[in-house]
């Protein structure tokens, strides 16, 4: 069972900010970042604790649902593009970050590279990828990507901008936004068939 | 206590007369603060910024912003195990944690992170024990113009001059705390100006970073080319360091200048990037405080055709480690970034012996190409197959003597000189590698691949010999249905020297979208002490739902270098329960 919030920050210094009493209530459960700002809030100290209370019930003022941020990219041209310009209006878009030096994720792209053309045939789906190599590698994604003869569009996010705005912590990372731009779904590493949770995602969203 | 009242909140379901719930109805919903009555001026004086700069934003928020953030915490138990080196932890657990949030709204976004080290996990500084919040920022990106202040994240061009980059496996984090400010005055010019301090553990370096950069893209620019096939970027940079000169016997430069211009060129499937650096004379720990000036050189070609990728690097690196703090060390306040050119090999046994960049003076060469063989053909089967090819060489660099008196490196003096175009007589790295994938059936797909290794540990960690291995691997994924996969790797790493012959086998099962549970056995069957012999067994499994994950892990992991993009830390071997849990939201 979840316990909620009240009243912004409002929390007695020894217990979760709960309300308690009324398992009934029609509230939607707390997300688990309320949690850790109990946590953070317990343990940072004074001055940090009103900045960050602050910031929170601020933050709270205008939450929202996720939406796709407007960052810089590059595409493999070395144009630059802002990330939510490669949404196209009314057609979901399933953003996939990715590495060269990561298996998993070149497995996940193979497999969508394979089923995409169904599934763009039937929900008309957009497919993108975010590559985060560094400049160690950034400079191989151009020819690895045809080298594996993929089509899709790839952009490159080299200073790990769009990927501290959508919160990535690892790769493979694959978010899906609807075709408003609204975040719904997002999933971390990359299991066999996974595609299938995702493509039965897309056709949710009809 | 104050009880401050902020406006509109979201959180506000509180009668604040009646001290009961209400229901959440879209009008007025104060969200209420309550604030220590002790705070400090400076803290109330950093509230009151915050309301004034915030408010207005939520006054018109009614397209609301967003919220998100994610979390990480990793949990270590250590087993004193003296076969396998791993030494006696008092506290027997220990906890690395992240937390970040930010908050976006329209152009507007701000975050923080919480880091806590309780305490430190072996392998990390200890100097990070401790809890705190050293990333906080707001930032502004408007079409022409956009700046940030507090902590920010920063690459110009390749990085060979400046890159304030994290990673978190590495325990780098060199984050620049001040103002940057980022211009576009026109399209296809691009200039970005920053002044700050790096981070360093929970407090800032001593040396302050000053730095200018600015691009011109010629087709964004001249309206006539914008959609010309070939592109042309140039760029150059500037950046500046201070630190005081408290040396007692040294006069040292307390304004350390450097400059790197470069270019990139797009022709079709063609691309040229080229870069340069230089920096004047810069003593410090790293190069035995020689006075001679740096250089660094990166020159890359590719092209990507339909079906094949071929990419051709050269560098040359020479006295080029740049930090904002000339005493520091390993991967402390570091300012540039050198990208190493060396493959970054996946399989475990590839990765024993990693390469990292040498700051002090390296020369060398990367060729790779990927090519696809079509579906179909002879070769290719009737799934495809994909063939790719690397080879990295990589040496010291010239170094002689700028007198007959003088050793090589002599501290105060110049140190050496070297010419531009010669090879230095050491081999630093040789890495072939040869990897061969393919889809059997619609169940089967198999990799092969094959790397010769010649690895010069004496010059690279300072212990041992010219290590020369060969190194194979198997790895075969089965699928039996869409949601189950089962796969096996199977890995053998043959050499003469330093430790000997390991042999490894792993097999996971993995089901969607949920399960994952592993087995690795890596063996040390050929070491030269037979009582080192030892298997290194681990099992893991890990539960994953959205963009959450936990994963629980247990047994012996070797000593080793985990490197990432050529930098590199050393991990203690390890014998004990592992857990992680990252969430994203």
């Amino acid at each position: 069972m979840y316990c909620r919030v009240r009243a912004g920050i409002k929390a007695s210094p020894y217990g979760l900010p709960c309300h308690s009493g009324k398992p009934e209530s029609p509230y939607a459960p707390m997300p688990p970042f309320f949690y850790l700002c109990w946590l953070l809030i317990h343990t940072a100290n004074m001055k940090k604790l009103v900045l960050l209370s602050i910031l929170l019930s601020f933050s709270a003022l205008l939450f929202s649902q996720n939406t796709i941020p407007s960052i810089k990219v590059q595409d493999l041209k070395g144009k630059s593009i802002q990330s939510d310009k490669l949404l196209v209006a009314g057609k979901p878009l399933i953003m996939s970050f990715w590495a060269t030096w990561c298996k998993p994720c070149v497995k996940e792209l193979d497999m969508m590279f394979e089923k995409l053309p169904d599934w763009q045939k039937e929900t008309g789906v957009q497919l993108v990828a975010v590559s985060i190599d560094d400049s160690r590698s950034t400079s191989k994604v151009a020819p690895f990507v045809s080298g594996r003869g993929w089509d899709f569009p790839v952009v490159l996010d080299v200073n790990g901008d769009l990927k501290r705005a959508l919160n990535v912590v690892s790769v493979p990372h694959t978010l899906l936004f609807d075709g408003t731009g609204k975040l719904v779904y997002s999933h971390t590493g990359y299991a066999e068939g996974d595609e299938n949770e995702l493509i039965a995602k897309v056709k949710g969203l009809k | 206590m104050i009880r401050l009242e902020i406006g509109w909140g979201y959180m506000g379901r509180f009668n604040r007369a009646t001290g009961t719930e209400r229901s959440v109805t879209p009008a007025f919903r104060p969200a209420i603060v309550t604030m220590p009555a002790n705070i400090t001026v400076p803290g109330l004086l950093t509230v009151l910024a915050m309301l004034l700069f915030i408010l207005p934003l939520g006054l018109r928020a009614q397209s609301g912003g967003r919220l998100s953030g994610n979390f990480q915490v990793d949990v270590q138990s250590y087993k004193t195990d003296s076969l396998i080196g791993a030494p006696r932890v008092d506290e027997k657990l220990l906890s690395n944690s992240y937390a970040n949030l930010r908050y976006d709204w329209g152009k507007f976004s701000a975050g923080l992170r919480y880091e806590g080290y309780l305490n430190t996990l072996q392998g990390f500084d200890s100097k990070y024990d401790g809890i705190g919040i050293p990333y906080l920022f707001a930032d502004y990106q408007a079409e022409d113009l956009g700046f940030t202040v507090g902590s920010f994240y920063e690459q110009f061009g390749s990085g060979l001059l400046l890159r304030a980059w994290e990673d978190k496996a590495l325990g780098v984090d060199n984050s620049i705390n001040g103002v940057r400010v980022r211009s576009t005055p026109m399209p296809g010019l691009r200039i970005t100006g920053l002044i700050g301090r790096q981070r360093h553990f929970f407090g800032l370096g001593e040396g302050l970073v000053r730095a200018i950069d600015g691009e011109v893209t010629l087709n964004e620019l001249i309206k006539s080319l914008n959609d010309k096939a070939t592109r042309l970027t140039f760029g150059g940079s500037f950046v500046s360091k201070y630190q005081k000169d408290s040396d007692p016997i040294y006069k040292l430069p307390e304004n350390v200048g450097a400059w790197a211009p470069r270019l990139q060129l797009n022709s079709g499937g063609f691309q040229l990037m080229v870069e340069y650096a230089g920096k004047i004379n810069d003593p410090s720990a790293d190069n035995n405080f020689i006075y001679k000036p740096g250089e660094a050189l990166l020159l890359n070609a590719t092209y990507s055709g339909s079906g094949i990728g071929i990419n051709l690097t050269a560098k040359r690196v020479d006295n080029m480690s740049f930090r904002s703090d000339r005493a520091e060390n390993l991967n402390k306040l570091m300012i540039n970034y050198l990208p190493p050119i060396s493959k970054n090999q996946i399989y475990s046994l590839m990765n024993l012996y990693p390469y990292s960049s040498q700051p002090n003076g390296e020369m060398g060469m990367q060729a790779e190409v990927m090519y696809q063989v079509k579906r179909g053909s002879k070769i290719g089967g009737k799934y495809g197959t994909q063939i790719s090819l690397n080879f990295s060489a990589v040496n010291t660099i010239e170094r002689l003597p700028v007198n007959d008196t003088t050793p090589v490196g002599t501290n105060g003096t110049m140190g050496y000189t070297s010419s531009f175009f010669k090879l230095g007589p050491d081999k630093l790295l040789r890495d072939f590698n040869i990897e061969i994938s393919r889809k059997l059936s619609q169940k089967f797909k198999l990799i092969t691949s094959y790397q010769y290794l010649v690895y010069n540990q004496l010059l690279l960690e300072g212990k041992g010999e010219t290590v020369k291995a060969h190194v194979a691997v198997a790895d075969i994924t089965w699928k039996p249905s869409e949601e189950h996969a089962i796969r096996m790797e199977l890995q053998g790493l043959w050499t003469r020297q330093d430790k000997g012959n390991w042999a490894m086998a792993m097999l996971e099962y993995s089901i969607s979208p949920h399960w994952f549970f592993a087995v690795i056995d890596q063996w040390n069957y050929g070491n030269p002490d037979p009582d080192k012999r030892v298997h290194y067994l681990y099992g893991s499994m890990a539960y994953a739902r959205d963009a959450n994950r936990i994963m629980i892990s247990y047994g012996k992991q070797r000593e080793g270098i985990l490197c990432v993009g050529g930098v590199c830390r050393n991990v203690p071997a390890m014998n004990g329960l592992t857990m992680t849990i990252t969430s994203s939201f």
